[in-house]
C-alpha cells in the first residue's frame, strides 16, 4: 500500500459519514414523529407501528439493504445506490430510535405535565416547551449509542456496490494483492469515528446528569 | 406458477441456510458467552496483569465494525499465513465480537453488585473459582438479561454480513433464489420472515427468563 491508496480511504470514510450522517438525521426525526404516533394509540395505526418496529428490530441490515435495492425496480422504482443504502440504514435506525423516543416519553414527570396543564397550557404547547427539551437531553445518551450502531452497520451499504470505507479496501488490495494493510487503515478510520462518537456520548452522559438533578 | 411458487420450490436451499444461520449463531453465542465470562472472571482480580489487554480488546471490538473484523480475519490473516475457510473466520469473528460485548454487559452489572456478599463469601471460604461460578455469575446473568437479549439479536443480524465472505447463510439463500429466478421481493420476504421468527423465540426465552428473575427478587433491574 502506498501513498495514493490513502486518498480513496479517506474518500470511502467520507461515503460512509455522509450516508449515515443523512441515515441518523432522518432516523432521529422519524424516530420520535413514530414515537409519538404509537403513544396517541390510533387503534389500527399503533398495531402496524408495532410490527414495524419489531421487524426492524429483528431484520439484518445485510439483508435489508439487498431487499430495498433488488425489489425497487420491480415495483417500477428507480433507485439509485446511494437512496437505497440510505433508505436501508434510516429504516433500522428508525425502529430503534423510536423506542428510545417512547422510553423518555413515558419516563417523564408526571407533575411537570400536571403543573403545564394547571397553568393552562395545551398539550401541544406543553410538549414542545416542557416535555421536548428534557426528551431531548434524557434520551441524548441512547441516541449516540444508537448513532454508533449505526455507523458499526454501516459496511451493509456495500453490498450493493457503494464503495464505502469497508469496500474501499477491495479495491486497494485489487490492486497491491495486500489486503492487510488497507483493511488495517480501514480498522484505524473506524475507530476513530466510533471514537469520537463515544466520547461525544460521555460529554453528553455528563450534561445530561448534571441537568437532571 | 406464481412467484411464490418458485420460492416454495427452492424451500431446500433457504432450509439449508437456515440451518447454517442457526448453527452458526448458537456455536458463536456459547463461545461468546463463555468468553464474555472468562473475561469478567479474569478482572475479577484486582492485581492481575491481563487488565490493560483485556480492556484493551474490549474497547477495540467495540469500536470496531463487525464486517471490518472478518475481513481482517477472512482477507487479511491469509498474508500472515493462516488461511480460514468461511464459515471458520465467520464463526471465530462473531466470537470474538460478541464475546467482547457480553464481558462488557456482565462488567457493567459487576460493577453494581455490592461487596458485602463477596466479603461474606471469603469468610465462609469460598475460593474465588467457586464464588464466582455459584455467587457472581447467576447474579449477572439474571441482572444482565435484558441486555443479553438485546446482544443476542444483535449478534443474530450480525451473521448477515458473513454473506459478503461467502458463508452460505440465509441472506445467501435469498440472493441466490432471487438471482437465479428473479424473483427478489418473494425471496427476501420469506427469509426476513425467518430472521423475524428467530428474534421472536429469543424476545419469548428472555422473557420467561424475566418471569424466573421476578420469582428470584430481581425486580428492580
Amino acid at each position: 500500500m502506498d501513498a495514493s491508496a490513502w486518498p480513496m480511504l479517506l474518500e470511502g470514510a467520507w461515503t460512509t459519514l455522509w450516508i449515515s450522517g443523512i441515515s441518523i438525521a432522518i432516523g432521529i426525526i422519524s424516530g420520535l414523529g413514530i414515537a409519538l404516533l404509537r403513544i396517541a394509540k390510533i387503534p389500527v395505526l399503533e398495531q402496524c407501528l408495532v410490527l414495524y418496529i419489531s421487524l426492524g428490530r429483528a431484520t439484518p441490515l445485510v439483508t435489508l439493504t439487498l431487499f430495498i435495492f433488488l425489489t425497487a425496480p420491480s415495483l417500477g422504482l428507480n433507485m439509485d445506490r446511494s437512496l437505497a443504502g440510505i433508505l436501508a440504514l434510516s429504516l433500522n435506525t428508525t425502529a430503534f430510535n423510536a423506542e428510545v423516543w417512547r422510553g423518555a416519553f413515558n419516563n417523564f414527570s408526571r407533575d411537570q405535565r400536571e403543573a403545564a396543564m394547571a397553568c393552562g397550557m395545551t398539550s401541544f404547547t406543553c410538549f414542545r416547551r416542557i416535555m421536548l427539551p428534557q426528551m431531548v437531553i434524557t434520551s441524548l445518551p441512547g441516541l449516540v449509542n444508537e448513532m454508533s450502531f449505526l455507523i458499526k452497520g454501516s459496511p451493509s451499504i456495500a453490498v450493493i456496490g457503494i464503495v464505502d470505507l469497508t469496500r474501499v479496501t477491495n479495491r486497494i488490495s485489487a490492486v497491491t494483492y495486500e489486503p492487510l494493510p488497507p483493511i488495517l487503515a480501514a480498522a484505524v478510520l473506524y475507530m476513530a469515528i466510533i471514537g469520537g462518537l463515544i466520547w461525544l456520548q460521555r460529554i453528553a452522559e455528563r450534561h445530561a446528569n448534571r441537568l437532571a438533578i | 406458477m406464481t412467484n411464490w411458487d418458485i420460492v416454495w420450490d427452492s424451500r431446500d436451499l433457504l432450509w439449508q441456510g437456515f440451518l447454517n444461520t442457526l448453527s452458526l449463531f448458537s456455536v458463536a453465542i456459547a463461545l461468546a458467552f463463555l468468553l464474555g465470562c472468562l473475561i469478567v472472571y479474569r478482572l475479577e482480580d484486582p492485581k492481575t496483569r491481563w487488565r490493560l489487554p483485556l480492556r484493551s480488546f474490549i474497547d477495540i471490538m467495540r469500536m470496531l465494525p463487525f464486517l471490518v473484523l472478518v475481513y481482517l480475519l477472512y482477507y487479511g490473516l491469509p498474508s500472515a499465513g493462516i488461511r480460514l475457510e468461511a464459515w471458520w473466520a465467520g464463526l471465530i469473528g462473531l466470537t470474538f465480537y460478541h464475546g467482547a460485548y457480553f464481558a462488557e454487559i456482565l462488567r457493567g452489572c459487576r460493577v453494581t453488585l455490592s461487596n458485602g456478599q463477596i466479603e461474606a463469601a471469603y469468610a465462609h471460604g469460598f475460593t474465588p473459582s467457586r464464588m464466582f461460578i455459584r455467587l457472581i455469575l447467576p447474579q449477572l446473568m439474571i441482572q444482565a438479561r435484558p441486555l443479553i437479549g438485546n446482544q443476542l439479536v444483535y449478534a443474530l443480524k450480525d451473521t448477515a454480513f458473513l454473506f459478503i465472505i461467502t458463508v452460505k447463510d440465509l441472506t445467501w439463500a435469498a440472493n441466490s433464489i432471487s438471482a437465479t429466478y428473479f424473483v427478489p421481493t418473494e425471496a427476501f420476504v420469506a427469509v426476513i420472515g425467518f430472521y423475524w421468527l428467530i428474534s421472536l423465540v429469543m424476545e419469548m426465552a428472555i422473557r420467561y427468563a424475566g418471569r424466573f428473575g421476578h420469582k428470584r427478587g430481581f425486580d428492580h433491574v
